[in-house]
């Protein structure tokens, strides 16, 4: 990687757009890119259950400040438009946004990325929370994925009694068809997932000789990154993200120059 | 959605929330992962009126065990207040 320096030029432009969304629906996305030709790799964002947030917009502009052309569709734009807290709470009534829907979007923002002049013709997919659940679902149901990034996602591993008309199968049952390499990272405090079922998962990864980094970390919960709420944790967050941009330096390549 | 843990019900009453005094239709019950509240989980009650729509839903997030304390105190006012013929119907409650 190469290292900033100050007297260098970076500039970004940041916007709300209306992307294609599935099953032939138009939603929104905010998507962030460095100025200038490239060539850039591209990341999709899945938000997370709190909603498609001011986290969520930030860390799409800091996927293009490392050097990313980095989209977040809205994920639950079917359930209307409102205070993102309020949304989720409607989505969270519903039992959810079902899984096919989630893949439908994801893939029409991948075409996104991979459609823009700048793009150097690869593409990642990071998400948290449920949004790693469905990173997860995405890379092994969606081919064009290079890299996939699963932070602390819970209910990869499903019990029947969980499994639902939106939730028809678990994640865990596609790893067979995982299309890319997969880091994953979580919290040893953690329930959702437990440290066991994120055992479960990693056997099931080895089992299949798929390409794959788990990090556990130790005094970690659930949204360890989220320096807005109370499972922040400093030192693991930043040793976490550290992690984030090696892995898609490796397998997307760069312009990377923080 | 971490957890997937939602439980709903249909409610009657009132509630006050951000635009005062709305209807109440529905109780939302999750344990999952709270936006506001100092834990890792919560239980987090939504109290939604289909007339006021979404900005007047009445949201609480409620580490588990004070959930557990709010939940033994609306039973002990509703046994107070109905008594016997509320045993009645529901003596596995208590």
């Amino acid at each position: 990687m190469q290292k900033y320096r100050t007297d260098m030029y970076e500039g970004m432009i940041a916007e709300t757009v209306t992307v294609p969304g599935h099953d032939g629906s138009v939603i929104n996305a905010y998507f962030a890119r460095p100025l200038g030709s490239g060539p850039f790799p591209g990341v999709v964002l899945i938000h997370h259950a709190p909603g498609w947030d001011e986290w969520y917009r930030e860390t799409t502009r800091k996927f293009a400040h490392h050097g990313y052309l980095a989209i977040s569709p809205n994920i639950y734009q079917q359930f209307g438009h409102g205070v993102p807290e309020d949304i989720a709470a409607k989505v969270r009534a519903a039992g959810g946004v079902p899984d096919d829907d989630v893949v439908g979007d994801v893939k029409e923002s991948l075409g996104y990325l991979k459609s823009l002049p700048q793009s150097n013709g690869k593409a990642g997919i990071f998400g948290t929370c449920s949004g790693g659940r469905q990173v997860f679902l995405v890379a092994c149901r969606t081919k064009g994925f290079d890299a996939a990034v699963d932070c602390w996602g819970g209910r990869v591993v499903m019990s029947q009694q969980e499994l639902t008309p939106k939730y028809p199968v678990a994640p865990i049952d596609y790893t067979k068809d995982l299309s890319c390499p997969l880091l994953g990272l979580f919290g040893e405090e953690d329930q959702f997932p437990s440290p066991q079922q994120v055992a479960q998962h990693e056997q099931e990864l080895k089992k299949y000789g798929k390409t794959y980094e788990f990090h556990m970390y130790p005094k970690a919960g659930h949204g360890f990154f989220y320096y807005d709420r109370s499972g922040y944790r400093q030192e693991q967050a930043m040793d976490g993200w550290n992690k984030v941009w090696a892995f898609f330096e490796k397998y997307l390549g760069t312009s990377d120059k923080r | 959605m971490c957890t997937g843990i939602v439980e709903n019900t249909r409610v009657s009453g009132s509630g006050k929330g951000p635009n005062g005094w709305v209807p109440l239709d529905q109780a939302s019950v999750s344990y999952d992962h709270p936006d506001h509240a100092q834990a890792e989980r919560a239980v987090i009650i939504d109290l939604i009126s289909e007339e006021g729509g979404l900005e007047s839903r009445i949201a609480v997030e409620l580490t588990p065990q004070s959930a557990k304390d709010l939940v033994r105190a609306i039973l002990a006012s509703l046994s107070r207040g109905e008594g016997d013929e509320l045993e009645e119907r529901n003596g596995s409650v208590y």
